[in-house]
């Protein structure tokens, strides 16, 4: 199963979904996960989630009983609410998708003062650390216990 | 009808690379059949931009979420405590934290120390110098000279303590309490033709700069220059034997499907706590009809997983999250019994430096602590980078109902019958992860932590697969005898994981691949006289 099995309204609802899970902020600088180039990183990955996902979409679609968009705000929160609650593993899978895509965009990452690569081949620097922390360990001592 | 070969090993994993070295100085015909193939660091997670996703689907920890041709269905329904391997050549060290603690001498004699149990028919000296061997072959790293470890000669250095185990060794000194820097297999300096550690931080599914050590970048190399043959993409359905009682061979897939009988004088199974018995289950025959090697009735019974009960929470100061190797540290305050904590045995602790940006966002939502909506920015801040955890590593002792069984209908694809898993947490186990829970949150709270979430025991943490083909001298009471020979079959050796005794509180890495030396080293001994 690929992305192409989702219908149109599910694209739609699993776009509004994403946005109420992460929406864009002016103060953090960042895009919703509604954004187009993150909505279109999910589709083109999501693979094996295919079938949970549309599961889960489904379900929305169920508790909205209409396209998640056209519902008004209060309603649309309550909707997301008992999604949440009662999607089960379906839900959950939902969510972790939107998430991964999300956290690992270019302009989300930057804002969260992280280089947007992959960790090979650059790696991290680390600091040795001071490790006269360990002399009150080394004082105090010890002994394993006795094997007869 | 293939010639037979002088000794055939079943698993190219932790103990079956070790063995197979070992052994390859006799200049015998060595052949290994391994059911997965060689990995390809460039396909490693961290060498892409989607490497914290790909955890969640094709490089999972369960076989069951993966899902690959290699990998073979795991009934776990029965258990809180889910499988976890990795099935190629350089199995599960494929897929490990590369943490390398061993067994500690008074781990081999607890029924004698705490009545419980049954002791080792060997003990803790008889494995030192494999222990250092295996040390050696591995490349291991860390500080010599902890007070309440067996003591250990890293080849090099420990890892850097960086930010988040300062705050843990600042915490656990206020506390009064042990911490060390750990021994682990990941090289802090260019090893034996490995490259350093670089901190990829993502560890545990494969180390693209090969500085983690897994047995196809260390034990196999020398193996096979050494004259051992290594066939992948093999997946042996069952063990055979000749009208004497004695292992004639295995029936095994190979790479194109066809099934394949390949003749040896000699068996050695290396599958790991649950792929071994069921290979012997699945070895049934009219001879041997409980399944091979399994007169004692104990093949398969008492598994041992060591439940995990985990513990972590979020300070004000930045921590590595995923910029460094996960594990750093470990303690041994809680690892011996004491009784007035109301459960016998103990637990190792080992520390955790954090998490990656997805795996927060992920794990975070799930746990309920990071909202949907205009609130989830401030506080996604407040917790990426801050993470700091403690696992303890419970002691599991054996239980004859805890059990690898087949299921009746779960198969392959190769249609063999797949194993089946029957486990419940003990009440001494449940006491024991209750109170390292309690102690955990001590140190989190004295380091500053909030948000405190809890894992107890780690759902998807059945990576100590122990217990399930015992050693012994009782060939009632065990399925191996004290140099891993099995009791009925005579030229049948388990050298896995699945012949401890005991489980100890540690990841038992370091004391399989010593046990295997040690059985390899027995069999060159004996080799005169090995089936008498």
């Amino acid at each position: 199963m690929s992305a192409d099995n989702l219908t149109r309204t599910q694209r739609d609802d699993l776009r509004t979904i994403a946005a109420m899970i992460v929406p864009s902020s002016d103060a953090y600088k960042v895009p919703g996960a509604d954004d187009p180039a993150i909505q279109a990183d999910m589709l083109a990955t999501l693979g094996r989630d295919t079938k949970l996902v549309a599961a889960a979409l489904d379900h929305l679609a169920r508790l909205a009983g209409a396209p998640l968009a056209e519902l008004d705000a209060a309603r649309r929160e309550a909707v997301a609410q008992e999604f949440r609650k009662s999607g089960g593993a379906a839900a959950a899978t939902l969510a972790r998708v939107v998430l991964q895509c999300y956290y690992r965009d270019d302009r989300v990452l930057r804002s969260l003062g992280i280089e947007p690569r992959p960790p090979f081949p650059k790696g991290h620097v680390l600091p040795d650390g001071d490790w006269s922390l360990l002399d009150p360990v080394k004082a105090r001592g010890g002994a394993l216990r006795r094997a007869p | 009808m293939k010639d037979p070969v002088d000794v055939l090993i079943i698993g190219a994993g932790a103990s079956g690379a070790a063995v197979a070295w070992s052994l390859a100085e006799t200049k015998m015909h060595i052949l290994c059949l391994e059911q997965g193939g060689w990995m390809n660091p460039a396909e490693y997670p961290s060498a892409g931009r989607d490497w914290e996703a790909k955890f969640y689907g094709e490089w999972s920890s369960s076989p069951n979420v993966r899902g690959r041709p290699e990998d073979y269905p795991i009934n776990d329904d029965n258990s809180p405590i889910k499988v976890v391997n990795y099935n190629a050549v350089g199995g599960s060290t494929v897929m490990y934290t590369a943490h390398w603690p061993r067994l500690h001498p008074s781990d081999f004699k607890v029924r004698t120390l705490d009545g419980i149990a049954d002791d080792w028919p060997v003990d803790y000296d008889a494995l030192s110098p494999f222990f250092e061997e295996n040390d050696r072959i591995m490349g291991t790293s860390g500080l010599s000279g902890d007070p309440l470890s067996p003591l250990t000669h890293p080849p090099m250095p420990q890892q850097p303590m960086g930010l988040s185990g300062a705050i843990i060794g600042k915490a656990m000194n206020k506390l009064g309490w042990h911490w060390w820097p750990s021994d682990t297999t990941v090289a802090t300096m260019d090893y034996e033709g490995r490259a350093r550690c670089i901190n990829l931080g993502h560890c545990t599914p494969a180390c693209a700069q090969g500085a983690k050590s897994s047995t196809d970048i260390t034990y196999w190399p020398q193996a096979i220059r050494a004259g051992v043959e290594l066939r992948t993409h093999c997946r042996v359905r069952e063990i055979s034997t000749d009208e004497n009682g004695m292992a004639s061979g295995v029936v095994y897939y190979d790479k194109d499907g066809v099934e394949q009988f390949q003749p040896a004088h000699v068996v050695i199974i290396a599958c790991n706590g649950v792929g071994t018995p069921r290979l012997l289950l699945n070895s049934a025959s009219s001879r041997f009809p409980n399944g091979l090697a399994n007169s004692s009735g104990l093949v398969g019974k008492n598994l041992m997983f060591h439940p995990y009960a985990q513990i972590y929470g979020y300070v004000k100061e930045p921590t590595d999250s995923n910029r460094a190797p996960p594990t750093c540290l470990w303690s041994k305050q809680w690892y011996d019994t004491d009784p007035s904590r109301g459960f016998v045995r103990g637990f190792g602790v080992q520390f955790v430096r954090g998490a990656g940006p997805v795996f927060e966002a992920v794990v975070s939502e799930q746990k309920g602590i990071l909202p949907w909506g205009e609130d989830h920015h401030r506080v996604f801040r407040k917790l990426n980078g801050h993470r700091l955890g403690f696992s303890a590593i419970c002691e599991d002792l054996p239980e004859e109902h805890n059990r690898v069984t087949l299921d009746p209908v779960l198969k392959d694809s190769h249609g063999i019958p797949a194993p089946k898993i029957s486990y419940t947490i003990s009440e001494n186990s449940q006491k024991m992860m209750d109170y390292a829970l309690a102690r955990g949150r001590e140190i989190l709270e004295t380091a500053g932590a909030t948000d405190i979430c809890v894992n107890s025991p780690i759902p998807w943490g059945g990576w100590h697969l122990l217990g399930t083909a015992r050693m012994g001298t009782d060939p009632e009471r065990s399925v191996v005898n004290e140099w891993g020979r099995s009791h009925d079959v005579k030229n049948l050796f388990i050298v896995d994981g699945s012949i401890f005794v005991t489980s100890g509180g540690v990841n038992p890495t370091s004391t399989i691949q010593a046990l295997a030396l040690y059985i390899a080293d027995q069999m060159k001994q004996r080799l005169a006289n090995l089936f008498d």
